[in-house]
């Protein structure tokens, strides 16, 4: 797509270099573990051995005496302010710290507080806690068997370990599809619990002011709005009012969806920066990231999808157990416990689907947070690009020939899908017949089969997925009850450059950048000219945050509108200037003329000094507006990739050879960020394909707590991604666009494992659990006797 | 606890310090002496976002005791820029969308810059390896890549 606008202006399509990058390369982003504040107090987490135990006692006499350690906080102080516990965005609770027991190894059993971390990390080592170990729950099958530990006994009522049940769908009329399919195939499959590993771990620097009672809190989130609200809800009955809250979010180094949730270091700090009146600075560790703070996925998953004889799907049916810890932590939408796991039909053209998900009590870490996903699709869409290549194995039909097969048709957009959702545009079989066509399908088919001949291992494998983002309509789309629209305010100085905020924050998606772009786009003032502010909730306009690929669908379209409402006021503004009528003016980039005659105009520059020294008498003076966005619908990007691996039948090793991703997000902001947007999203979807996986032993013991052993990918293993497009503007966004940055990490993983059965598929393999680890694949190799 | 007293050169300047044996460089860079572009993203000296030169060598400064850099030289991304003029790879990481949130991007550049220093063609996979111990969770590392080139070329043109 030509861009619009001229590089001076440089709107949407221009590949804007960031605005944002000369302070990251020189060293001089400010991070929350760069703040210093005078007389700042430094906090540091003693944590849980065991997976379930009692706390008989907790001494921290010997910690008290270390040189700096000022003050240890336990369960009891905070049971004292009835804060020793709050509630997670899904209205479950969580602990802040334990009065009674732990439900989880690495759980927060008590803080240091010291004047530096060095003292504060002596104390950690100093405080003596007793614990009484308890039956451990690990398997969440386990955990619904009558009999099993009642793991939250801190609820009255509770008499088993089921979070909830959510179903979607017509559980007869699915049954009914399948008694009358010809061909019926099942599947079970793990997505593994995974970690979202931003290299910035978490943290925060409280800070509250005794005379002024103003609690400042510095903080790696997100959702700094919807923070500060939280806070004032928790802690209102200590004091803290929201007009005295102000969140700060930073530089933010990497989110993915992990630093969306409350967690208690950060109100532990709070509470103690409230007490002793100090700053106090809480930065985690990369151990206690990995192993403490929310996970993401974690679903165990069964999958069946009918079919006729000539591959036409008729109906999908998926039952899963979603272990959720010890509590319900997830960041979803509050009408949505199992995400937007409903899109688990996909690209495809399904008549009948049921949908379960029972959430289970373990003794795990809380979450249920995105991985760079949105709410629960990388699951839905692992599910059906799986199941369809299933079905096309034991069809013996090629897997593009059976997608294209089911693709629900272009005409048929707007789509309702049988799960309810209403698809707002899509073009699939362009997509996949683009990808195919740049990877060379047919002579790679060729080649597979020359090899299989040869006894060499490769397989290609496509996933033609369909996102969900940009949540979301407030009709159905909350948090805690806030609704989950998006903001932007602008305002047009008298020399016509522009400062603009907005309720989302970045946290390396470029909106610096991106955002200048859009308002570049509808006001003609140059990028350039447009300074984007974010994160700061004393001059931010409120929103709900930066995740689920939401800022583009909700901000960026705040921005536009915001944008269109100042150039109908500039409109009435450049009449009075040219003293012509309103309806005789055209708009072009940047300026007002009078129809017919183009040399009587006026720049919005122009426009922008009247309003603050010449407007209309009767007019309000100064030019800004402010948005707050309800979008009417959810966005559908979408994509096909495929990918080429090759198998060492020595080692047992994946190599992927290609990887070509056609991606389809609407209209394009800034090319040159989406596709930078998608390749660290295909990295990420790379990852839990064949490297990352956070596991338990029997005894609730982590097993990949640290980079030792949990293994985000390198440059090594990460191969040259080929990125192409296809586009099919959203028709309900103001500008066309869908949002971007977890497409790839949501259809990266089913392509990679697609293609890694389909090198093993003339093996008698019909699935592959992840991570494909080496070791994984060896046994299988072994098992078929091709192992060298 | 002990203490010491050293000597070192940092980004040029001459500074002294008097230490705790434990203390790691990375903290005696970032909290004492306030150069904060030097990042802590691990404890197993695994992510390679504190990477800094010591005596031209990349090293992972969360590794390195605050006393090991007694009488030697430690660059960090602060000192890349001379007279107001960027250093190459802060160029090319800048042109190549080389960066997201920009919190591996310190340790990346110094690594960079020690690679450069040795290789002035580095092949793609020359630049795999020698940025393998410094994990970006944001890019996907190709543009890291093509950031790397676009400085070994513009530095083969001096």
């Amino acid at each position: 797509m030509e861009p619009k606008t001229s590089a001076q202006v440089c709107g949407m399509g221009h590949s804007m270099k960031r605005k944002e990058d000369p302070r990251f390369i020189r060293g001089r982003g400010n991070y929350v573990d760069d703040i210093q504040l005078p007389g700042m107090l430094h906090m540091d987490i003693v944590r849980s051995p065991f997976a379930h135990a009692k706390i008989k006692s907790i001494n921290a006499d010997k910690a008290l005496k270390v040189p700096g350690v000022l003050a240890v906080i336990t369960g009891e102080t905070l049971a004292k302010y009835n804060l020793h516990w709050m509630p997670t965005l899904m209205s479950d609770t969580q602990m802040v710290l334990p009065t009674e027991k732990v439900m989880y190894q690495a759980q927060e059993v008590a803080a240091v507080i010291a004047t530096d971390r060095y003292a504060a990390a002596d104390g950690v080592e100093a405080v003596e806690v007793d614990y009484d170990p308890l039956p451990v729950v690990v398997d969440p099958f386990k955990a619904l068997l009558p009999g099993a530990p009642i793991l939250r006994t801190d609820k009255k009522d509770k008499k088993d370990n089921r979070i909830f049940h959510w179903e979607a769908g017509d559980r007869a009329a699915t049954d009914q599809a399948f008694a009358q399919a010809d061909v019926v195939v099942k599947q079970d499959m793990y997505i593994p619990r995974i970690h979202v590993a931003s290299i910035e771990t978490c943290g925060c620097v409280a800070d509250f002011d005794r005379v002024t009672g103003k609690l400042t809190v510095y903080m790696t989130t997100q959702a700094p709005h919807a923070i500060r609200t939280v806070f004032a809800l928790v802690a209102g009955h200590v004091g803290l009012s929201e007009e005295k809250i102000r969140i700060v979010s930073p530089d933010i180094g990497g989110g993915f969806g992990g630093k969306v949730p409350v967690y208690p270091g950060y109100v532990i700090a709070v509470a103690a920066s409230v007490v002793i009146g100090k700053p106090v600075k809480w930065v985690e560790d990369r151990m206690e990231n990995l192993q403490a703070d929310s996970f993401a996925r974690d679903y165990h998953i069964h999958a069946e999808l009918a079919a006729k004889r000539d591959g036409t799907m008729t109906a999908l049916k998926i039952k899963t157990i979603a272990d959720h810890g010890y509590t319900d932590a997830a960041a979803n939408p509050s009408k949505f416990p199992a995400g937007l796991y409903s899109i688990v039909t996909g690209s495809y053209d399904l008549k009948r689907a049921f949908a379960e998900v029972d959430g289970v009590y373990t003794n795990k870490p809380p979450g249920g947070i995105a991985y760079r996903c949105s709410f629960r699709v990388t699951e839905a869409v692992h599910c059906i690009e799986r199941i369809t290549d299933v079905l096309a194995q034991e069809l013996k039909m090629d897997p593009a020939e059976l997608r294209m097969k089911n693709f629900i048709p272009k005409e048929k957009f707007p789509y309702k899908s049988v799960l309810g959702w209403e698809y707002d545009s899509g073009d699939y079989a362009t997509c996949l017949q683009k990808a195919m066509d740049k990877i060379g399908y047919a002579e790679l088919r060729k080649e597979q089969a020359e090899k299989r001949a040869r006894g060499e291992l490769m397989g290609i494998g496509i996933s033609s997925f369909t996102e969900i983002v940009g949540a979301g309509p407030s009709k159905q789309f909350d948090i805690l009850g806030i609704k989950m629209f998006d903001s932007a305010e602008i305002r047009v100085h008298p020399t016509g450059k522009v400062l603009a905020r907005f309720g989302t924050k970045s946290q390396g998606q470029g909106h610096e950048t991106t955002y200048a772009q859009i308002v570049a786009e509808e006001l003609g003032i140059p990028a350039a000219h447009v300074q984007v502010e974010e994160g700061d909730t004393d001059t931010a306009p409120y929103g709900l945050g930066t995740y689920a690929s939401r800022s583009t669908p909700t901000s960026g379209a705040a921005a536009a509108v915001a944008s269109r409402k100042i150039r109908e006021k500039a409109k009435k503004i450049a009449a009075h200037l040219l003293e012509c009528s309103e309806d005789d003016l055209v708009w072009e980039t940047g300026k007002f003329s009078v129809k017919g005659s183009p040399q009587r105009s006026k720049t919005i520059q122009d426009i922008a000094l009247a309003a603050y020294t010449n407007h209309p008498q009767g007019m309000e003076p100064g030019l800004e507006a402010t948005s707050y966005y309800d979008p009417p619908n959810l966005t559908f990007p979408f994509g096909s990739y495929i990918c080429v691996v090759d198998i060492d039948r020595g080692t047992g090793m994946v190599k992927v050879r290609r990887f070509v991703a056609v991606d389809d997000c609407g209209n394009i902001i800034n090319p040159m960020i989406v596709d930078g947007q998608i390749h660290g999203g295909l990295a990420m979807g790379l990852a839990p394909a064949l490297l990352e996986e956070i596991s338990y032993d029997e005894d609730g013991n982590v097993q990949g707590g640290s980079f030792m052993d949990y293994l985000v990918p390198t440059s090594m293993e990460t191969p040259s991604w080929e990125l192409d497009k296809t586009i099919t503007p959203s028709p309900h966004h103001p500008f066309g666009a869908k949002g971007v940055g977890e497409s790839a990490t949501v259809g990266a993983p089913p392509a990679i494992v697609n293609a890694v059965v389909d090198a093993l598929a003339h093996l008698g393999v019909k699935h592959v659990e992840i991570p494909i680890t080496p070791e994984r694949v060896w046994k299988i190799l072994k098992e078929k006797g091709v192992a060298e | 606890m002990a203490t010491h007293k050293i000597t070192l050169t940092v980004n040029g300047a001459a500074r002294d310090a008097q230490v705790e044996s434990r203390l790691l460089l990375v903290h005696l860079l970032r909290e004492s002496f306030r150069l904060t572009g030097t990042h802590i993203g691990c404890d197993t000296t695994h992510c390679g976002a504190c990477t800094v030169l010591l005596d031209g060598q990349p090293v992972k400064s969360c590794t390195v005791l605050a006393v090991q850099a007694d009488g030697r030289e430690v660059e960090t991304v602060e000192g890349l820029e001379h007279d107001g003029k960027l250093h190459p790879v802060q160029e090319g990481f800048w042109e190549k969308h080389g960066l997201q949130c920009g919190f591996c991007t310190p340790g990346m550049l110094m690594t960079s810059c020690a690679l450069l220093a040795r290789t002035k063609e580095p092949s793609d996979q020359d630049i795999r390896e020698a940025i393998s111990g410094n994990l970006c969770r944001c890019t996907g590392y190709v543009n890291i890549i093509q950031a790397v080139q676009y400085a070994a070329a513009k530095l083969r043109e001096r």
